[in-house]
């Protein structure tokens, strides 16, 4: 089932947390609302599963193509994972797990035994087995949060929403359980949305990422282009590290530090202030200048605990910069802090400021 | 050899220390009087003490006691939650006005509370002017004394749920309502359970209050023998007639009733696997 949100605008007090907001996950498609906290990706996830109201007249969610205002929350078939998971404390795994077949009307609920059969493949599905009589506070953070999950699906859910899924999670048993939502999601084929403010999370999860800051939409793409094309400074930020210069479009060309290169083609005609944006891989690092424009640094930090090596620069103008290179490439130049080396962007991105300064360029 | 068990250095010392006080104070406060009482009634005679309690008006005495307390403290957990969830989870104009009237029951002298409760209930009082017309009847009834238990009894469960009740989760909630649970059955089913163990306690405290109280009480219900009579006033009337073994009698069976019942009402409290240490 599709999930449409429409001009969704939503005001606490006087602060906006929403600003006409609309988006469109379709069937089957696992979607992520990324951004930091404060951005409303959290409210926009509460609203579409009716726990909160958007603002009147704002506009209207809709539920394969169908408008569910008037739909109370226990009506729109959504199973909803909180970020704390919620667990009825008094109840065991497989009580909370049945917890949404048994207070069904009677005429809808299933008998005794078919309910325990759907948990029992739940706790299947989920590897919970061996915990069915275990109470939450038995469980690990990895345990709970999958219990949360199995219980969400056992009404048998067209949505399935997710509030910073692996939020209290360790590193380890969130990478894990990461790879094994995405089977599951491979699987079962359920239109899920899920909030997260870890980007990584974002990129590696999910068919599309929905970037959103202060309220409002930045990007929608798939994790590919908003991690190469991003189309806002915001995006380009968020997603990773980037180096930032300051430069200038002016007939057809991109000018920053002591490089030149042409503009990108929806850029031709400007001429204006620009930010330039490289993010730490795309600089090339040199040991000595290749002939091409270079910008000589020195370098601050070696970061070599990983599958990059990371390297805090300084620019001769004094600009702070970051580069990444591979083990590999450590090894052979032989680099070492304090070490100069020549810098060499291998692919820019251009923001042009939109400034009144651009008629002068 | 017997020792001590071992204890574990902690970063705060002082097991040894807190330990002796609190055994200390226990023993100046409550055991020693217990003991006591126990000496006293330890002297009398089997027989006699059997025939003590088995007296019809001490037995219908300890019935109300305990009954009526059992009965108010109820009340006492349904109404008493009601104030509490109203005064946690709303936000009205004088709802810091009512918070503080809560403890009004523990402050005043039970007297005052006695007396003002019967003028209000009486025939010619101003409720009671409008209940007794109706046919039911308050002052100096069995009725008018579970009202004075309830009376007393209310802040222990209110002040009990308040903090329960700020720690609930809004989100069990939630959940609860995104599985397609009704109104019903979210507080059947998750916010009560969840709140079990400060309902009992908050019961408990309500009731234990209300079998020993005293002072409220006499004003409202009369002292009728057989009727109104309760068991602290019944051990009153045995001292006053220098029957200093039957009022004992009295009171090691209120004891022993109360150990018992608050022994029960904590095994149930801590049944659930989840609240043990």
């Amino acid at each position: 089932m599709s999930i449409e949100v429409r001009h969704i605008s939503k005001t606490f007090g006087r602060f906006r947390v929403l600003r006409d907001v609309s988006l469109r996950v379709e069937t089957g498609e696992l979607v992520a609302l990324l951004g930091p906290s404060g951005s409303g990706k959290t409210t926009l996830l509460r609203i579409i599963a009716g726990l909160e109201q958007p603002d009147p007249g704002s506009g209207a969610i809709l539920f394969h193509d169908e408008d569910v205002a008037d739909q109370r929350v226990g009506d729109r078939a959504v199973g909803f994972v909180f970020q704390h998971y919620a667990l009825f404390r008094h109840m065991t795994v497989f009580e909370n797990i049945a917890f949404g077949l048994r207070v069904r009307p009677r005429r809808l609920r299933p008998s005794p035994v078919q309910i325990r059969q759907r948990v029992e493949w739940l706790l299947h599905l989920m590897q919970l087995d061996f915990l069915a009589d275990r109470y939450p506070h038995q469980l690990s953070g990895g345990q709970r949060q999958r219990v949360a999950l199995a219980r969400a699906l056992a009404i048998e859910p067209k949505v399935l929403l997710l509030d910073e899924p692996f939020g209290s999670l360790d590193a380890k048993v969130r990478q894990e359980l990461r790879g094994w939502l995405r089977r599951l999601h491979d699987e079962i084929k359920l239109t899920s949305l899920f909030v997260t403010h870890d980007q990584e999370e974002a990129l590696e999860l999910a068919d599309r990422i929905v970037v959103m800051n202060e309220g409002k939409i930045e990007q929608i793409g798939t994790p590919d282009e908003v991690f190469h094309s991003p189309k806002t400074e915001f995006v380009a930020c968020f997603l990773g590290q980037v180096n930032r210069f300051s430069g200038r479009l002016e007939r057809g060309k991109v000018h920053f530090a002591t490089f030149e290169w042409l503009a990108p083609p929806e850029a031709q005609e400007i001429s204006c202030l620009a930010n330039i944006f490289v993010r730490p891989h795309d600089l090339q690092v040199l040991v000595e200048p290749n002939g091409q424009p270079t910008l000589a640094a020195r370098i601050d930090h070696i970061h070599s605990a990983g599958p990059k090596v990371r390297l805090e620069l300084t620019a001769d103008n004094g600009q702070k910069l970051l580069a990444e290179i591979t083990q590999d490439q450590y090894r052979t130049k032989q680099l070492s802090v304090g070490s100069r080396v020549f810098l060499n962007p291998q692919n820019i991105k251009v923001f042009p400021l939109p400034s009144q300064e651009g008629g002068k360029g | 050899m017997f020792g001590w068990p071992r204890v574990s250095p902690r970063v705060l010392p002082g097991f040894g220390l807190t330990l002796g006080l609190t055994l200390l104070y226990w023993s100046l406060m409550v055991f020693l009087p217990v003991i006591a009482l126990l000496m006293r009634a330890a002297g009398i005679a089997w027989d006699q003490l059997l025939q003590t309690i088995t007296e019809p008006r001490v037995l219908a005495a300890l019935g109300l006691s305990f009954g009526g307390a059992a009965l108010a403290a109820a009340l006492d957990t349904v109404f008493g939650f009601m104030v509490a969830w109203v005064l946690v989870r709303y936000r009205f104009p004088g709802r810091r006005l009512l918070d503080a009237l809560i403890d009004l029951p523990f402050a005043m002298p039970t007297a005052v509370s006695g007396i003002a409760l019967t003028s209000l209930y009486a025939p010619s009082g101003w409720i009671g002017q409008w209940l007794v017309p109706l046919g039911i009847e308050v002052a100096y009834t069995r009725l008018g004394v579970v009202i004075a238990l309830m009376f007393i009894g209310l802040p222990f469960v209110v002040r009990t749920l308040q903090p329960a009740l700020e720690q609930l989760d809004p989100e069990l909630e939630e959940a609860a309502v995104c599985l397609g649970a009704g109104r019903w059955a979210t507080l059947w089913r998750v916010i009560l359970p969840t709140l079990r163990p400060a309902l009992l306690t908050g019961f408990s405290l309500a009731f234990s209050r209300a079998v020993g109280e005293y002072g409220t009480i006499v004003f409202i219900s009369g002292n009728l023998p057989m009727k109104t009579e309760i068991a602290p006033l019944l051990i009153v009337v045995k001292l006053e007639q220098y029957d200093y073994a039957g009022a004992a009698a009295i009171a090691v069976v209120m004891l022993v009733a109360a150990l018992l019942l608050l022994t029960l009402i904590h095994r149930w409290q801590t049944g659930y696997s989840f609240l043990r240490a």
